[in-house]
Order: C-alpha cells, then structure tokens, then sequence
C-alpha cells in the first residue's frame, strides 16, 4: 500500500497483512458481469435461498470503479471481448477475477466462430469455476476459496504489482505468435 | 426554453451498455438526449452471438437440445419442447398421452419462471427490489422439480424426439401440488405490492405503447403482443400437446404500454396454474416414449440382453434420430412469444439448416419507435418490461 | 406447420396461378403448406399483391431467413432466401422461396413490413445477401471488422483463426488447437 513496503518482511507487517487480509475478505464487492445463462444462477446466489449476503459480498456494484471482484458469469465473444478488458482496467487494484462457467473458462461447448475460449486469453484470472451452469453452492465454494487467498496475500510483496507487470510484458511484448492461420476473404 | 438543441453544446450522446444493471443481459443502446427526453435511439445487438444455426449442422437432432437450452435460458423447457414438438411433426409422429401431458406440465411450471424472472426484474429495474424477492422462492421450488426431472437446474434438456428421456419420479405430483396450493396467495402479495401502487403506476402506465397494426407490422407475438388488445396464442390459434383438451383464457391488455404488458404476465402466471391443476391429478398411466426404436431408445436391461435392442442403440446414440427430406417450420409459444423452427433435412443425421425464429429478436426491433419522444426512465422501463433475453436474441 | 387450411389451399393455390402468369413462378403445396417460387425481380409486387388483396391476406410477415444450398444445386441458384407469411384473418400460413445466385441481389420487403429489418441484415451479416433498398444494410451480431459470412457451408465451425478480433488485447497465446486448424 505505502510505507509498510519500506518496512519489508517485520511482525509489524505480517500482522498487517493478516488485518487486511482478513477485511479484505470478508467484504468483497462483486461486479457481476452477467453475459448469458450462469448470470441466472447468480441471481440465484444474491436471493435468499443461497443467500450471499452472509459473506459480506451482497453488494453488487455496477461500476466497475467500486468494484473489487469481477465475476464473469457467461459466455465471452470476440465482440464482448474489448469490453470485458475495459471494465477489467477500469477497476482499481486490488482486484480479483472469478471466470464462472465452462464458457467462461474455456468456450465451453461453444468451439464456434466467434466465442473467445476462454477468458485467460484477455485478463488474468484467479479462480476457474466449472460447470454449465454450475450450481450457486459451486460460486459460494469458488468464493470461499477465493477468500482464502485474499487472507494470504502481502501487504509487503502485494500480488498486483507482478500482475501488472505480466500484463505490461504481455501486452506490450511481440514474443508470442497469433496463429494465423490462411485466413482466406470470402 | 427550446431545449438543448439550440444550445451550442446540442445534444448529448450517451451509451447504455453493453454491461448495464438496467439491461436484461448484454444490450447496447446509443441514444440522443436532449436533456431528459431520449431523441434517437439505436440498439446495437450481437454481444453473446453463439452460432446456435451454424452447430446444429454439425449436431443430431437430440444433441441440439443442448443448443436450445441456452436460447431463452431463463425457460430452457419451453424451447425443448418446442424444438423436440417441431421435429416430430416433421416426422409426423403422435407421441404417448403420459408424454404429452407431462411435457405441458413442465411447460406451464416453465412458462410461470420465466414471467416470475420478467416481472420481478421490471420491478427491480423501477426500484422496487421486494417483489423479486417474494416470488424468488418459488422459481427455486420450480427449479428443484427440473432437478429431480432432469438432473439439472437450469439447462435442463428435457424430452426427447419420440417422448420423455425418462419417466417422472415418484413424488412430482406433490411437488407440484405443493406449488399450486401455496403459490397463488404468494401471487396476491406480490401484486398487492404492484398493481395499485401510485408510484409503479406512474412509471409504466402509458410508456412505452404500441398500437396493434403497428406491433404486426413488426412481426410482435406473445405477451407484448396480446397487451395491445390482440389476443393471438399459438396454443390456442394452432394447438398441439393437450392444450386443446383444457380449459384456459387469453389475458390481453389495451394499449400496449409497459403496464399492461406486466398485467397480460401477471395473469399468465394465475392462467398456467389453472391448466396445472387440471392435469396434475390425470396424468394417463402407459409409456412415457414411443414404442419405436428406431426413434427413441430401447430399455437399458433388454439393451444388455438382447442383440436388436443393443443394435438399435447403437445407431440412435451414433446416428441419432433421421428425418425425411424436405422444408418443415413449425411454431410453438413460448414465455416471450411463437417460437419457430424452420428445419431443412437433407435425409442425414444432421439437419441441413436450421433457423430459429426468435421472438426477442422480431419485437426489439421496435425499440426505437418505443422509446423515441420519452423520458430515459421511460426507457429503462420499457426495455424492461419487452423481456428481452439477449441469449435468444443472438446477441 | 399443423392447423392449416387445405381448402383454402387449394383456392389461393388458384387465385395466384391466374394473377401471376410468368415465367418461373410456380405455387405448390408441400406438407401441408403453400410454396410460391417466385422471382427476385418481381418480389415487391408480390408481396404487396399478397398483403393487399382480399383473398390472401397476408398482412404478418412471421419469419425471414435463408439457406445456402452450396453442394446441392447449381451456382446460379446457391442461396434461396425463404419469407413466411400469416393471415391473422384466416390463420392461414404460406411460404415465399426466392432463389438467388451469389453477389446478386434481393429487393427490400422492410417498406412493406417494417420486422423485415433486422432479419434482412441478420441474412446480410451471416450469408452475404445484399438487400437493395434496405436504409441500413450493415453487419448485426458479428463484430463490424469481421471477415467472412459464418453461415455459409464454406465457413468452418470453428471459424478461420478470429484472433485478429482481439488482437491488441490478447494477453496469453491461443491456447494450442484455437481457432481453425
């Protein structure tokens, strides 16, 4: 955060890191980016059958801004794809990525023409929550999870400063090949 | 005071989504403002496009029950039976009484989700977060029952081509009588919260209307349609399962506004319990698929003992069901509206096309013509209150 | 489709032979349901005469679409563009086949109907079908800079290798056997 990182690796900041973590997790504000059918069962999960509310995360924020858990529930296309990256860069560190869903993941049963497989491709992602769709205990498990590894991190060494610069390298770097294939005009 | 237009400034031009609260999914709308009334409208659609046309060239015709699960995912059902409905008359098979009369169970239980989904999210989407909350409960109820069915909650895949995939479990009727008996007073609640509410009244009656020459001109069916005062329903226009051995009303509304569409859905929902309630008690005792396996699958014990019983199988899961050349559409009602399914066979395992004709994606078109000359409230109401799901919309 | 009218079949099938007596126009019954073959060139005037007139009636355009007949026909008939159309007087339904070659083009029905719209851009986008006439003939569900028309059966499932889409926002290789192979 600030001064705490000249202090490096102390008792005094291994026990701020565990304060924080521990607040962090137990308040964490989702941005449901509801796209297709698993933004149903997040419906599902913010009602009160499975209620979400008990684990401080019932907040739903609209603003990617306010936000500090993206939560991707559904399918991601070629065209959604520029917007999924704005509203990953729009929200302010930290910041966590839940992909829910098998398209979300992977593409899914959709191996089509214009369905990103998978959202790794665009944003760095925590946790891969499999099923089609899968059900609201699935999303509260993915969140406990989740939470444990917010409790974990640093406030020394934090994780967002190597996420960054894994995405300055990706983005900016020529290293890698897009397969292009003979993409022949019609 | 002439409004913003003779300012230097103009007209403001503002974007609503893709990713909005306000929106039934992924829906982007460019609109004009000039202070708060919406000038010009423009909906740009295509945001989660997932190619059902294209793979059901690749798909038998069991597989691409999976396709139409995801279409309107909020009543997958519906669009099973339709599909499933659409190829057997293709066929033209007639399948057993037990099958069709569960399949318009499952139906109307689907149909009373999906309206419990649109009329608890207009709502919300007017800031009345209560009502949604209220009936919640029950589409989990509902849900539970496509469990025990099916096996899954919400992309169910239910029937087959020929009949039923499985027989209904021993405790269905209850759970289903169990929602009819504590359903309705739940209902009355949630309209009490609504109906004669000054404020909702304010905000929807009036808004968004739509003469009915004007809603066919765009090719409207289904609740939107039926709230301007035209009382079309494909179950009763063109009946098929038992919709015409039983006893319901059209409700239709008057001037086609955002008011009247949330009335038409409210009295849907009391219209599908009352069909529930008369089958419920008679399901007809006999097979739950038809008897020709060529078609549907044998039974898995004389599938391990005997040699044709194990033939057949092999070639309905490796070649699926065949169909007869030709050019075949047949329609089916859904939640949003008719539902259409035009099928071309070319004799193989795959259908050679398949189009689907959504309802979403014929009544969105009149958005604009909605909207323009309103307030941007107005406009949130209205898109609400269209039901717009944008996984049958394509995008 | 089920709960059609043969009858009245029979009467339109009449009706239309005497008013359209060209060439290339044939009107016959297949499963129960009406089949005009018409001809592009003389598509409006139909369509208008099949809206207006007392004995059809068809005042509901109910479904547009089209079909790519790449392997089956000749070149000059590939694409068959298909219109539904319904008679909210007599709940009759009938079919309108147009057949058109690849690069030529169809007359606009979306002044007669105005839900013609977008399913005429949807066929644009996904066949390549240029409507004439059409006020806004552009791309629908696919991204604007999207090469190729999907539905074609040239067209792979899996698309041609669609990363340059996301180009200068991909932050992780396609993962081997993405894309078209």
């Amino acid at each position: 955060m600030g001064i705490e990182t000249l202090l490096g690796d102390t008792v005094l900041t291994t026990k701020i890191s565990e304060f924080v973590g521990w607040s962090r997790k137990y308040s964490l504000w989702p941005f449901p980016f509801a796209t297709a059918c698993c933004g149903i069962e997040y419906m599902s999960v913010l009602n009160s059958d499975f209620d979400l509310a008990r684990f401080g995360a019932e907040r739903p924020s609209f603003s990617p801004r306010q936000a500090d858990l993206l939560v991707v529930l559904g399918t991601i296309t070629y065209k959604m794809a520029p917007v999924l990256w704005q509203i990953y860069h729009s929200m302010s560190e930290p910041k966590w990525v839940i992909s829910y869903g098998a398209c979300a993941s992977s593409g899914g049963m959709f191996r089509s023409y214009s369905v990103l497989q998978g959202i790794h491709l665009i944003i760095p992602v925590d946790i891969y929550v499999p099923g089609c769709p899968p059900r609201p205990e699935a999303f509260l498990d993915s969140l406990i999870k989740l939470q444990k590894k917010v409790a974990e991190e640093s406030v020394v060494n934090p994780e967002y400063k190597a996420k960054a610069d894994y995405l300055e390298k990706a983005l900016g770097s020529t290293e890698y090949q897009i397969s292009k294939n003979n993409t022949k005009q019609q | 005071m002439e409004g913003a237009r003779h300012l230097p400034g103009g007209v403001m031009r503002i974007n609503i989504g893709p990713s909005h609260p306000a929106t039934h999914g992924i829906l982007q709308n460019i609109i004009d403002l000039d202070g708060e009334t919406v000038l010009k409208a423009v909906p740009v659609i295509g945001f989660v496009h997932r190619t059902f046309e294209k793979m059901a060239e690749s798909y038998t015709y069991n597989q691409f029950l999976n396709c139409t699960d995801r279409m309107n995912y909020v009543s997958a059902p519906m669009n099973n039976i339709a599909w499933t409905n659409a190829v057997e008359e293709m066929m033209g098979l007639t399948i057993p009484p037990r099958a069709q009369v569960v399949r318009t169970i499952i139906n109307e239980l689907s149909r009373i989700t999906d309206h419990i989904i649109c009329n608890g999210v207009l709502g919300v989407d007017v800031g009345a977060y209560t009502g949604l909350f209220y009936l919640y409960h029950y589409r989990e109820l509902i849900t539970n029952i496509q469990e025990k069915m099916t096996g899954a909650r919400l992309t169910t895949t239910f029937t087959r081509v020929g009949g039923l995939e499985m027989d209904i479990y021993d405790g269905f009727a209850d759970d289903v009588k169990e929602i009819i008996r504590s359903f309705p007073k739940i209902l009355k609640d949630f309209e009490g919260l609504f109906i004669h509410n000054r404020i909702f009244i304010d905000r929807t009656k009036g808004v968004g209307a739509i003469d009915t020459a004007t809603a066919l001109s765009y090719g409207y069916t289904g609740p939107n349609l039926r709230a301007t005062g035209y009382d079309y329903d494909v179950r009763k226009a063109y009946p098929y399962l038992v919709y015409d051995q039983v006893d319901f009303d059209i409700p239709v509304g008057v001037d086609g506004s955002a008011y009247d569409r949330f009335l038409v859905r409210n009295e849907e929902m009391h219209q599908s319990l009352r069909i529930i309630e008369q089958l419920i008690d008679n399901i007809p005792d006999g097979p739950f698929q038809l008897d020709d396996y060529h078609i549907t699958l044998p039974p898995k014990m004389d599938v391990y003992t005997k040699m044709e019983e194990l033939i057949y199988h092999f070639k309905i899961i490796m070649d699926g069901v065949i169909v007869p050349e030709g050019e075949f559409y047949s329609a089916a009602e859904v939640a949003n509206g008719e539902i259409g399914f035009h099928i071309v066979s070319d004799g193989g395992k795959s259908p050679y096309r398949v189009h689907v004709r959504r309802p979403c994606f014929w009544y969105y078109q009149s958005f604009p013509e909605l909207v323009e000359g309103g307030m941007l409230s107005d406009l949130i109401a209205v898109m609400s209150s269209l039901n717009v799901i944008a996984g049958e919309l394509d995008g | 489709m089920r709960g059609l009218n043969s009858v009245l079949n029979i009467e339109l099938k009449n009706h239309l032979v005497k008013m359209f007596p060209v060439r290339g126009f044939t009107v016959e019954e297949n499963r129960g349901i009406l089949v005009i073959q018409a001809d592009a060139s003389d598509l409006v005037n139909l369509m208008n005469f099949l809206k207006t007139d007392p004995l059809c009636d068809f005042n509901v355009l109910i479904d547009l679409t089209a079909v790519d007949y790449l392997h089956k026909r000749t070149q000059d008939k590939r694409f068959d563009v298909v219109y539904m159309l319904w008679s909210t007087a007599t709940m009759q339904r009938i079919r309108v086949k147009v057949t058109v070659a690849e690069g030529l083009e169809v007359p606009t029905v979306s002044g007669i109907w105005k839900g013609a719209n977008w399913p005429e851009r949807e066929v644009f986008d996904l066949f390549g079908i240029v409507f004439s006439g059409h006020p806004v003939m552009e791309r629908i569900v696919m991204p604007e800079n999207f090469r190729g028309h999907p539905l074609r059966k040239d067209f792979p499932l899996e698309g041609r290798g669609e990363e340059y889409l996301i180009e200068s926002i991909m932050i992780h290789p396609p993962d081997s056997g993405s894309g078209s192979k």
